[in-house]
This record gives structure tokens, sequence and C-alpha cells, in this order.
């Protein structure tokens, strides 16, 4: 029978292209996107420091050493102390545990409520879509840094209300993205199918739509942990964010920059240093990814 | 029935055609009734505040029976509204004017908790398999939701079970369940399709041109399969095609559609062998005889002209420009659409 002959001919397919082993795929990926690669290297560095931040250091990154204030680069401090006496290495490293906890709290949350609601709008349409558009454009109409300015003002500072204030302007910017591949999937048939089959618009949304528009939206992610990281250390630069003694690198630039520039360099130069490694870790890391997911690249 | 008197109150109200007419039919239970159906989809201009400057006449007017157990063919060429009156009767569109019966309740106007009972005795198939399934499921969750969606099968292993079943009945191994969409060929995915569709124990399925995506030797082979399911469960289809071999083979009666309109409605070998309407005759003559000596001493009708736009469609016969045998009259008089012998309707003067 035809259908047993085409079962067959699967199979045969199968053993001519066995599946390459995980380690020949990874060499295949670094020779191809070495930028990436090393985006990657940046950002699974920096989750590991975050991790294991109290087995990295021996010192307490809080506590005041007043003996030890200001001590430049050396065999017991690797990068130096601060105003304070805090080893500056281990400031860094609990650094990137808030940075990364602020990162991706509001890349997740933004982006997911943006897909969620770019991908409503654009499956409801007509009016809907069409005032939700508009309102989103009151929100994209602001400077990220600005808007979360205002959060910040209102609410207040903390970490909590930091990722409140960098999460809200990334929902409407992550919504725009989402909903223009939404516009394009919800006249492919199978959402038709779906509704004709009288599924909740809920469970056509969540299950038919959203999966589909994943290639966009793990693009957005990525560019949003780093941008969230970048907009956290402004926030804390300028003392609306994270606030003291608790570890962030925007805060330990302030603390370095304003005083000690030209008396000790390093207490500004690290902190510094580790927020545009991450920025441009996670932004290679997204360039990447977004030119393996998109297939017309990915043939070339 | 209650339904009935006021299917017929309905249908005395529609002016022009006459479409009380229609029902009358000799023999069957009539399943599916649509009654001047319009759909105008309309073009809207301004940014704030849209309005309408004009509106897409996709379906104008058309009327017809569908009794049960039969396959009713709409043909026509690209554009002249086919699938949309498909879509209608599914209510992936709300009409713009017009009744749709199935079984008695009017579907036009049903809201969206009483919609979701209608979903399941109405089914579709796509004429694309590539995009009528979901990328990122699994054939067997593909098959398997509406079943748990609407509790047929709420128990996860009877469900699985019954995938399976539906996979067989469809002539596609088992193991089918575990895979991707995009790892089964263009005719294996409209056998899901199939499958998806019996999953929700539909009687009457909206055939989309099921076959005009296949290559001719699956077609054979899908059509032979919606003949077999239709006698196994006693189906009753709506087949939408343009290839006009293939409805021949497989429809009991065909309409034939023209911008909008149903222009003629006969049994299959009657409008085949003995078409009244000049657009059936010319789409008859369109299509190829499979022998090349004959092909090639055949006298071919040409249509002269262009589609008109279903945006401003001509007056009077909406065929009349292209029309050979045209007269002063079909630009001016919309023509009935009258039963010119028993169960034979066309809407020409000229006949």
């Amino acid at each position: 029978m035809a259908v047993a002959s085409e079962v067959q001919a699967d199979v045969k397919l199968d053993e001519l292209f066995p599946a390459k082993p995980w380690h020949a795929v990874a060499i295949d990926l670094i020779r191809r996107y070495p930028l990436g690669a090393a985006g990657a290297v940046i950002v699974v560095v920096m989750i590991l420091m975050a991790i294991f931040a109290d087995v990295l250091s021996p010192y307490d990154p809080e506590e005041n050493a007043f003996e030890f204030m200001l001590t430049p680069p050396g065999l017991q401090f690797w990068m130096g102390t601060d105003q304070f006496g805090r080893d500056i290495l281990t400031r860094l490293v609990y650094g990137a545990r808030t940075a990364l906890f602020v990162g991706f709290s509001c890349a997740f949350i933004g982006a997911f409520t943006g897909l969620v609601l770019g991908v409503a709008s654009a499956y409801f349409g007509g009016r809907f879509d069409l005032i939700f558009q508009r309102v989103m454009d009151v929100f994209m109409a602001f400077p990220l840094i600005i808007m979360a300015l205002a959060v910040v003002s209102i609410f207040g500072t903390g970490t909590q209300n930091v990722i409140i204030a960098i999460t809200i302007p990334f929902i409407p910017r992550c919504a725009r993205v989402v909903r223009s591949s939404a516009l394009a999937i919800r006249e492919i048939p199978y959402v038709d199918a779906a509704r004709a089959c009288g599924f909740s618009d809920a469970r056509i949304i969540l299950r038919h739509m959203v999966p589909n528009v994943m290639a966009p939206f793990l693009i957005m992610i990525s560019a949003f942990v780093g941008q969230a990281i970048l907009l956290e250390a402004s926030l804390s630069y300028l003392g609306l964010g994270v606030q003291e003694p608790t570890p962030a690198w925007g805060l330990m630039l302030q603390g370095g920059a304003e005083e000690y520039a030209e008396s000790a360099p390093w207490v500004a130069i690290w902190p510094g240093i580790a927020i545009s490694l991450a920025v441009f870790g996670f932004n290679l890391f997204g360039d990447a990814l977004r030119d393996a997911l998109d297939p017309k690249l990915r043939a070339q | 029935m209650s339904d009935q008197t006021t299917v017929t109150e309905a249908a005395e109200a529609v002016p022009g055609q006459a479409p009380e007419a229609v029902t009358n039919r000799a023999t069957g239970e009539v399943l599916v009734q649509v009654r001047n159906l319009k759909m105008h989809f309309p073009i809207t201009e301004g940014v704030l505040i849209q309005r309408a400057v004009a509106h897409v006449k996709a379906v104008d007017g058309v009327s017809f029976d569908i009794r049960k157990g039969e396959t009713l063919g709409l043909v026509g060429e690209s554009g002249c509204g086919k699938t949309t009156t498909g879509r209608c009767i599914l209510r992936l569109e709300r009409p713009t004017s017009g009744e749709i019966y199935f079984d008695g309740v009017n579907v036009a106007n049903l809201g969206k908790r009483e919609l979701v009972a209608l979903r399941q005795k109405i089914q579709v198939i796509f004429q694309d398999p590539y995009s009528s399934l979901n990328p990122r499921m699994k054939i067997g969750a593909i098959i398997g939701e509406p079943m748990k969606v609407h509790k047929i099968e709420p128990d996860p292993k009877a469900r699985n079970e019954r995938v399976r079943e539906l996979l067989n009945l469809c002539g596609l191994d088992t193991r089918f369940a575990d895979r991707y969409p995009h790892e089964m060929s263009g005719g294996q995915r409209q056998r899901v399709g199939i499958a998806r569709a019996l999953a929700m124990k539909a009687e009457f399925i909206i055939c989309d041109e099921p076959v005009s995506a296949l290559d001719v030797s699956i077609q054979a082979q899908v059509i032979n399969l919606l003949e077999d399911l239709r006698e196994e469960f006693h189906l009753t289809y709506l087949f939408i095609a343009h290839d006009l071999s293939v409805v021949r083979h497989l429809c009991h009666r065909v309409a034939v559609m023209y911008l909008g309109k149903i222009v003629e409605l006969a049994d299959c070998d009657e409008l085949y062998d003995n078409p009244l309407h000049p657009y059936t005759q010319l789409l008859l003559s369109a299509v190829p005889i499979p022998d090349p000596t004959v092909e090639a001493k055949r006298e071919h009708q040409i249509v002269k002209g262009e589609v008109p736009s279903p945006i401003n469609p001509p007056s009077g016969c909406v065929f009349h420009p292209r029309c050979p045998r045209a007269v002063d009259g079909c630009s001016k008089n919309v023509p009935e659409f009258r039963e010119v012998k028993p169960g034979h309707w066309v809407a020409c003067t000229e006949v």
C-alpha cells in the first residue's frame, strides 16, 4: 500500500541522516556564529558568577572594613576596595546576581505580558486592536529611561520597584513586535480550524497562536535582558534604583565616579567594564539567535 | 417541526430569487438550507474613525439546499465566492444578511455560546494541508484536542485509543500520532485534516478544495477516502472545488457560482450532459479531454474579457459583459433563478 511504503521511506531517511551528537551541533554553531558564541560565553560566565557568588568570593559584599579603604588592586584584593573598604570583586560578583535577577525578571514578565497582549490584540482585531495599539503608542512615546524614572518617582526606590519601572515600558515594545507576527498567523488556516472546532478564544491564543510567534519573542527576550541590565544600572546610578548597601553595578559606578575618579579610578572602572560586557554579551547572543532562527538567513 | 414554518416565512420575505421553490424537492430530508446569503466585506478608509467606502460583494444572494447524506458540489473560478460561502456556513464569517438553517436552526445569528454546539456538527477540511495543521502540535494532539475540549472523550487513555482508531480509519499508521506535521507528506497531512473533522463526530463536512493542493495520484486516494467515509458515517458534504472532473466523480448535485451568485444548479449528470447556462457551458468546455487526438480536433470556446470586480459588479445579469448569448435586456434585468426542468435551476433569461 502507498501509505506503508511512505512510512518505510521515512525510516530509511532517518538512517541516511542520523541525528548529530550534541557536541557536533555545538561546534557547528560556534563555527557559524562565532560572535554569538562569545556572547553566550559571557552570558554563561555571568550566570555562573551569580549562582556561585557565595562560593567564589571570600569577603562579605555589604560589611564595611575601613582599615582597607580604597586599597588599589593587588594580591589580597584583586580589583581593589571601595571607599568603605569592601572588596570590589566580591561586590561585582554579587552585583551580577542583582543585575541578572532584575534583567531576567523584567525581560520575562515584560515580554510574556507583551506576548499575550500582542497576540490577543491581533486575534480579536477590529476596534479592540485599534484602541489597544493607540494605548501602546502612548507608552512607546516615552523614552525607556524617562518612563522608568516616572514609575520610580511614583512607587519609590528599591529592587522590586525598579523591576516594575523597567517592565512597564517593555510590555508595549514586545506587544508591538509580536502583534505583527500574530497578524500573519491569524490568517493561516490552522487558526480557522481551531475556531471551527469551537475552541475558546483563550485556548486559540495560548495554544495555537502563541507557540507560533516564538521566534520574534525569543529575540525580544534576549535583547530585553541586556536592556534591563543597562536600565537598572542607569537608575541605580541616578540614585533611583537599587539602594546601598545592596551590591549593584550602577550603584558602584556612581559611588566611584563622583569622588574617586582621579584618586582611585579602579572603583569606577571595574563595574563600568562589567556593565558593558554584560550588555555586549546579551546583545551578541540575541543577534546570533535572530540569525539562527531566521530560516532565510540559515539557508545561505 | 416548528422551525419549518419560520423557514418558509423567511424565504418568502426574500425578494428577487424564488428560494421557497428550491426547498420543494421530491425526496430526502433537508439538512442545510441557505437563503439569500450575502457576505459583503467593507473596504474602509480613515485612521481613527473608520468608514466603509465600498463593499466587496464576495457572496451576493446565494440560496441552495443540501439534503442529508448528499454531496453538493460548489464550483466556479477563483474569487467567485465559493470559499466565502463555506466560511459563512461554518460561521467563520458573520454573514451580512441572509439565513443559514442547519437542522432547522438559523446559524447566521447564533451567539458565541450557541455556536460551540454547532461546531461539533459542522466541520471543515481545508485546501492547503501544509497550513491547516498547527506546526507546533503533534498529530495525536491535533486530532485529540477537540475530543478533550468538548469532553467527547475525557479520559486520556481512551482518547489516545480513539486517535489511533481515527488515524487507521483515514489510512494512516498509528505511529503518526507521535509525529509533527512537517514530518508528513501533503497527502498524509490531508488525511490528518479529515481525521480531525471526524473526531468531532460531525454530520456535515465542508470540504474546501480538499484535493487541489495534492498531486493527481494522491488526489484519487483522498477522494476515495472521502467517499468511503461518507458511506460509513452517513456524512453530508459541501464539496467546494474548481476541478470539474473530481466534482463529477464525487457529487450528487452541483451548483455553479459566478461572481457571488449561483448561476446553475442541477443533478450532477444532468448538469454535465445538459448544461443550460452559458457560463456553465463555457466552464465545461474548458475541461481538457484526456485524449490528445480528440483534444486537438475539438473546438474551444473562449470566454472574452476578465472576471469583473466584485466591488462593482455589472448591472442586470453579472455575466452579461462576457456572455456569448447576451441580449439587450441582460444588462438591465436581474435573471430569476428558476426551475426549468425538475431539479434543474438556472439564472438566465435566454434559456
